[in-house]
């Protein structure tokens, strides 16, 4: 491939490597989904227990959000990739059963998605708090469940509250999910250092990288700001 | 868990952590200075510098971090050598290492995120204030220096002092381009010892530290500033 014209390197057949980036920011963005969706669960659960758990739970959330926040993300990645595959093959061959290997994707998904849940904890919990009181307890006086409570009154009165906060972790996991790159799956900053080594255009190749990336944030942007209109439809305006 | 290695690595680790804290304090300090520019171009300049300012915050802010380092440390350092003259210079030795571009990326990266916090501090000074600092017949930068900018970084506190400890955290992503930080000693040891969570520990337990005398020190200074709330 003795000289190809930079339009002929990004080209998205080969000998051009547009594809592999695509591909690489493909698999970026349903790895940013998974964790996202996971993160949302597993902060709406932290949340709860935070609110209305007993003392030992709300406990062990703390220790859990804290511990999540003040850790470089770089090294809990790495740590919780190592502690859940360890753990998870220690678990099997408790069992008898035979070793595993771990499924880069699903790995890249849970080890981001806890690393989400703690930042979720804390905005669900704040934009829960802001649910006027007024409104939870005319629901219990009309005999609403819990779960009903939840699901009808807080639930819809506090994604308003959560919106802004939800953006901003939606940009940072998209952004995150590049340090799997380290753990050696293929998304795509792996992609392009890999495209990149192969042609030694490396300036090219991730410039191209941080277009793709800047596309994603600005239709993010883009989105979130539709979406919270959305949720803030019927509202008063601030001014 | 065996922590019989610290003895023989407490040199290494001391250096690590040194690494460390010199890329925390150069991308700090640099990135602030360069932020403070960054926020005042997008409050009052001319339109073309406006938005120049604007499109660096956006790419920065927009991009990961990794891309930003990989794209100065390969791209551009690919590109460096082509410079006629540079090999031979004085600068090379410190052109060459994956320290100064670690440096150079974090700073820039730095600076966006932090130019978008006194953006908004700069514009929530209240402006009866500023009009008297100018009836008092003050030139614009004896007022910038005197009034607009310490106010502004006053109610910005808090969220600088955020910024930064989220910038000690990325610190650990220098180790890509071969700069022996914290991280990358406790990835040596764990290469020569084969243990995998006691280096990981230690290095955490460092950074949750320095983590917590940042927020000291922060807080320290913030209420140095009697302000009514």
């Amino acid at each position: 491939m003795a000289n190809l014209s930079y339009l002929e390197l990004l080209a998205p057949y080969p000998p051009g490597w547009g594809g592999v980036l695509l591909a690489g920011a493909a698999s970026t963005l349903a790895i940013s989904f998974g964790a996202y969706l996971t993160g949302m669960a597993l902060g709406l659960m932290g949340a709860w227990g935070k609110l209305k758990g007993g003392r030992i739970s709300a406990l062990l959330l703390d220790g859990y959000t804290t511990g999540i926040r003040a850790i470089p993300e770089l090294i809990l990645i790495i740590g919780l990739y190592y502690a859940g595959t360890d753990g998870l093959n220690r678990l099997l061959a408790g069992l008898g059963l035979p070793p595993v290997e771990v499924n880069g994707f699903i790995a890249a998904v849970a080890v981001l998605g806890i690393v989400q849940g703690a930042y979720m904890t804390e905005v669900f919990r704040g934009a829960i708090l802001a649910v006027p009181t007024g409104q939870i307890e005319a629901a219990a006086a009309f005999g609403m469940r819990p779960s009903l409570r939840f699901r009808r009154v807080i639930l819809p009165a506090m994604i308003p509250n959560a919106l802004p906060g939800l953006a901003n972790l939606w940009m940072s996991v998209t952004k995150d999910s590049a340090l799997i790159a380290v753990l050696g799956y293929q998304e795509l900053a792996l992609a392009t250092r890999i495209a990149a080594g192969n042609t030694k255009h490396y300036f090219l190749f991730f410039l191209a990288a941080a277009a793709i990336y800047l596309v994603i944030s600005l239709l993010s942007t883009r989105l979130f700001n539709l979406l919270e209109r959305r949720a803030r439809r019927g509202q008063p305006l601030p001014h | 868990m065996d922590f019989s290695w610290i003895a023989q690595y407490a040199p290494l680790l001391l250096s690590g952590a040194w690494q460390t804290v010199a890329l925390l304090v150069i991308s700090v300090v640099c990135g602030f200075t360069l932020a403070i520019g960054l926020a005042l171009a997008q409050v009052s300049s001319p339109r073309w510098l406006k938005l120049l300012a604007r499109g660096y915050c956006g790419f920065f802010r927009g991009t990961p971090l990794l891309i930003q380092l990989w794209l100065l440390y390969y791209g551009v350092g690919s590109l460096l050598p082509m410079v006629p003259g540079l090999r031979g210079s004085f600068l090379w030795p410190v052109l060459r290492e994956g320290f100064f571009f670690a440096a150079v990326s974090f700073t820039l990266n730095h600076a966006a995120y932090q130019a978008e916090i006194l953006r908004g501090a700069l514009l929530s000074v209240p402006k009866g204030e500023l009009e008297a600092g100018r009836a008092f017949g003050m030139t614009p930068a004896l007022l910038l220096r005197r009034i607009w900018l310490p106010r502004a970084i006053r109610t910005a506190l808090p969220s600088i002092t955020g910024e930064i400890v989220l910038q000690l955290k990325s610190t650990p992503l220098a180790f890509t381009v071969t700069v022996m930080d914290l991280y990358a000693v406790a990835y040596k040891v764990r290469q020569d010892t084969l243990l995998v969570y006691e280096p990981l520990l230690v290095v955490t337990v460092f950074y949750v530290c320095l983590t917590l005398i940042l927020t000291r020190v922060f807080r320290h200074i913030e209420h140095q500033v009697p302000i009514r709330r």
